[in-house]
């Protein structure tokens, strides 16, 4: 099949971006969407042009490195599903695709569709994880969790932090992606004693790095390819209540 | 000679041993000594913070844009640790055994013994950290079995365990970040190491987001890189894993182990097209309750479910009635490979073998298939569009794990002072083919529980020595070289991507170094990677600048891709015997097993670089086994 793109081109974080128009043909149903990139990539190289930057890396879904906007939704069309996960049976035979970095403040344009996402690195530093050092570790079957609270971790714990979230949010909140990990810990034994403070700082950080409020659209979790529950993001208003009001 | 300074004593007192003896450093000097780790995969990061909560000054690099993404965030099935929580007969000693004998008696005893030793305390520590592992509605940790045991030794967190250890492991690196110990570099490639008097004191590196290229110093280097399993451009791989770490540090002294043993998964989505650019990954443990089969006549071209019980041929449970399905990894791709060839392929290229849950639905219901695997059949429709829970998958075996690496001795320490490999970059653990979810596994206990024994141990007698800095003139030549390496790449101006020289390489080596190889087709491919070598030389064509280029990237990787290529059919091609993933079509049983050398073969190869033009050097370590016998490795 054949399909017209539209393409955000941008040369550097500060200059200008324009959507720069692409005709591919030859383009199979079984293709992913990014090997459907690399497709035109080979052929720009073979004209002399520099090829479109894209991140991307497992291209099996779970290290969170591709991501784009395409046709205004992030990741594309299908729901609980990563850019690279996207096949060309999805798109129709001479449609028109916009594809678009992902966008917000917090993560800004490196080039093309390369965007830096260090931002999200900067929230789990300032308090996402439990504080257990090489060799304190207690025996693993000491620490009993019951098995459905394990469960409810692990589908917190699952965000992949791609940062769909934070791209499909009117605000450009990252509300979901550091809910997502307050919850995953806070459930566990393991991850409570540190609950208060661990809440109060990533929620600071989130704000410092100039991600937006969260203002309950549930846009967020209908991007999320890891089908993450906004429910998280209750979770961690409450257990930011509770930490301020319990602060000493 | 080489020496891998195994400790004295008992097999079992040897770590113990070492460790009460091995030198310790003041907390107040550690403050003095600055480590870099490359790569944040589950080895690098790992180490990176358990160093950095010791005191050490870490520098983490990676080339992903978060230390998170690294490729160990891909493994699925489980890591195991000989906890025994099944009261079904497991040790420690019986997983060092089924590993030494899934590595087909090609790896040390010292280091496997020491790796299921040290799988106990991984587990605590994972759990201590958060990773949400499987469990049971009592809430005790859950187990599953894995391929090549006859125990439950495997915990896993559903489909995702490498992601949840992987998240752990960031972690920890993360907490140390904030506490001023690790500085991470992210979007950074290392492209050279750096020497001075024979020790290693630095990199290159590349700011992958300016251009810039970077000199950094340190008392040791750690490479923590991973496989070079995408040699083969079609792997289970994440586009971006190479081998130029651990490729540059080889041309600058390092000896490079086993580098043909390359596991290939049996269970792998097929190749459909020629611009794919990936061969997915399905977890093993889908063979728990999975069966697989090909039609039993050849050319049958009926879709799964319309042929009928009677004419399926369910060719691992024929084969190796013992272990079945769950045969080891080397055993049963080869044993597709086998059925494949013979013309019983499925699917669109006739290059697949069905997995079917047929059998295991009507059993046990669809609830709980889809508690276990539900994440796996979800992905695969996602990519094929097909509904497993109502016909076969179609799968195949693909490039995936590399038993070979840096040599390393006991204390993981490269032929150059000071360089240490861990993980998949070196070669140490798993022999001729490894084991299902070992390798998680071996990555967590380098970087938890090892290397922080031994690194200090080798820098306790580093503190004398002078400081190296930046400015020394061996970070000035190093620079240069890799300055005019990068302007050669952007001013051949061929005709050529470098993609097609990777997919050319790959292809060429699928078939000729693969799951099978003869001294004829490897001595075809050395000719012919020379010649692609020359070829890309002349007709590479990068476009773009020097900052963000991702074609410049890959002009470097593939470049390293090739020269390894050509040592990968030296080491299988003086091999003369077929072991684990190795297998030579001149040594096999009438009835296709593998025939090994112990007489003539009992050793680990450590080739020794010596030049563009110049054949590499085969150096030996003799394998020398003092607690297990040796035996013919069956699974029938």
């Amino acid at each position: 099949m054949k399909l017209y793109l539209k393409i955000w081109r941008q040369e550097h974080r500060e200059s200008k971006g324009d959507m720069v128009s692409y005709e591919v043909e030859g383009i199979s149903e079984q293709m992913s969407f990014l090997e459907m990139l690399d497709l035109l990539n080979e052929r720009l190289i073979k004209k002399g042009e520099r090829v479109i930057e894209f991140d991307h890396d497992c291209r099996e879904g779970i290290c969170g490195a591709c991501g784009m906007m395409i046709n205004g939704r992030a990741h594309g069309p299908l729901s609980g599903t990563t850019t690279c996960q996207l096949h060309m049976r999805s798109f129709k035979d001479g449609e028109t695709v916009y594809i678009e970095p992902f966008r917000a403040a917090a993560f800004p344009v490196l080039r093309d569709l390369k965007i830096d996402r260090s931002a999200f690195d900067h929230i789990i530093q300032s308090g996402g994880y439990v504080s257990a050092s090489t060799g304190q570790a207690p025996e693993s079957n000491s620490i009993l969790i019951a098995h459905d609270t394990a469960e409810a971790a692990f589908d917190a714990a699952a965000c992949i932090g791609c940062g769909a979230c934070v791209a499909t949010c009117k605000n450009s909140s990252a509300a979901l992606f550091t809910s997502a990990k307050i919850s995953h810990l806070v459930l566990l034994p393991q991850g409570k004693l540190e609950s208060a403070d661990r809440v109060i700082k990533m929620v600071g950080q989130m704000d410092a790095e100039g991600f937006g409020h969260c203002s309950n659209t549930e846009a967020c979790e209908v991007e999320c390819p890891q089908e993450i529950s906004v429910l998280h993001i209750g979770r961690m208003n409450y257990e930011y209540n509770k930490a301020l009001a319990l602060r000493k | 000679m080489i020496d891998a300074k195994i400790p004295e004593g008992n097999l079992a007192d040897k770590w113990s041993n070492y460790k009460d003896r091995s030198k310790l450093i003041n907390p107040a000097n550690r403050k003095k000594l600055d480590i870099i780790v490359v790569g944040t995969g589950l080895a690098g990061s790992s180490c990176a913070a358990t160093l950095a909560e010791q005191g050490y000054n870490v520098k983490s690099f990676c080339f992903q844009d978060s230390a998170r993404r690294a490729h160990s965030v891909a493994a699925q099935g489980g890591v195991n640790a000989a906890k025994n929580y099944k009261n079904d007969g497991d040790s420690v000693y019986r997983m060092f055994y089924d590993t030494i004998k899934g590595g087909d008696f090609r790896s040390r005893e010292a280091n496997v013994y020491r790796l299921a030793e040290c799988s106990l305390a991984l587990i605590d520590q994972a759990v201590a950290q958060g990773v949400p592992f499987a469990r049971e509605y009592a809430g005790y940790l859950s187990n599953r079995s894995f391929g090549g045991v006859q125990v439950s030794r495997t915990f896993y967190a559903r489909g995702q365990t490498g992601q949840q250890l992987l998240i752990g492991a960031y972690q920890a690196m993360m907490r140390q970040e904030s506490l001023g110990k690790v500085k991470t570099y992210t979007r950074h490639e290392m492209l050279d190491l750096v020497l001075v008097d024979g020790k290693a004191r630095g990199i290159i590196a590349r700011n992958l987001e300016t251009g810039k290229i970077e000199r950094h110093a340190a008392n040791a280097v750690v490479l923590a890189t991973g496989g070079y399993g995408k040699v083969y451009y079609l792997s289970t791989l994440a586009m971006g894993c190479n081998t130029s770490a651990i490729w540059r540090a080889h041309k600058k002294g390092a000896y490079m182990s086993g580098v043909s043993w390359i596991q290939f998964h049996p269970t792998c989505l097929p190749q459909i097209g020629e611009t794919q650019s990936k061969l997915t990954l399905m977890s093993e443990s889908l063979r728990n309750d999975g069966r697989i089969w090909v039609p039993r006549k050849a050319g049958d071209d009926r879709v799964p479910n319309e042929i009928p019980e009677e004419e399926r041929d369910y060719y691992l449970e024929r084969r190796y009635p013992t272990f079945g399905n769950l045969s080891p990894r080397d055993i049963s791709s080869r044993a597709a490979k086998e059925r494949i060839d013979a013309g019983c392929g499925l699917g669109p290229m006739k290059n697949a073998v069905c997995l079917d849950f047929s059998k295991a639905l009507k059993e046990q219901g669809r609830d709980k298939i889809e508690e276990k695997y539900g994440n796996l059949f979800r992905m695969y429709e996602k990519i094929n569009g097909v509904d497993a829970y109502k016909e076969p998958m179609l799968i195949s075996p693909a490039a995936h794990f590399t038993m070979g690496g840096l040599w390393v001795d006991y204390d993981l320490m490269t032929t150059i002072p000071g360089l240490f490999a861990l993980g998949e970059a070196n070669f140490s653990d798993h022999g001729a083919n490894r084991l299902g979810a070992n390798s998680l596994l071996q990555s967590c206990v380098d970087g938890y529980f090892i290397a922080p024994y031994t690194i200090p141990n080798f820098l306790s007698t580093e503190l004398k020595s002078e400081k190296v800095t930046t400015d020394h003139p061996a970070f000035a030549e190093a620079e240069m070289v890799i300055r005019e390496q990068l302007d050669r790449f952007l001013n051949v101006q061929g005709h050529l991507s470098a993609d097609h020289f990777h997919k050319t390489l790959g292809k060429l080596l699928y078939d000729k170094c693969g799951l099978s190889r003869t001294k004829e087709s490897l001595e075809q491919a050395i000719i012919e990677i020379e010649a692609l070598k020359k070829s890309f030389d002349h007709d590479l064509k990068i476009t773009g600048d020097d900052q963000v280029n991702s074609e410049l990237e890959k002009a470097g990787r593939v470049s390293d891709f090739l020269e390894l290529g050509i040592l990968m059919c030296y080491d299988a091609l003086q091999r003369e015997e077929s072991c684990g993933a190795h297998f030579r079509e001149e040594f096999q049983t009438a009835d296709g097993e593998a025939v090994r050398n112990d007489e003539d073969f009992c050793y680990v190869s450590a080739w020794e670089w010596k030049g563009e033009d110049r054949e590499p050097v085969l150096h030996k370590e003799p394998l020398v086994f003092e607690t297990v016998k040796l035996t013919v490795r069956s699974y029938k």
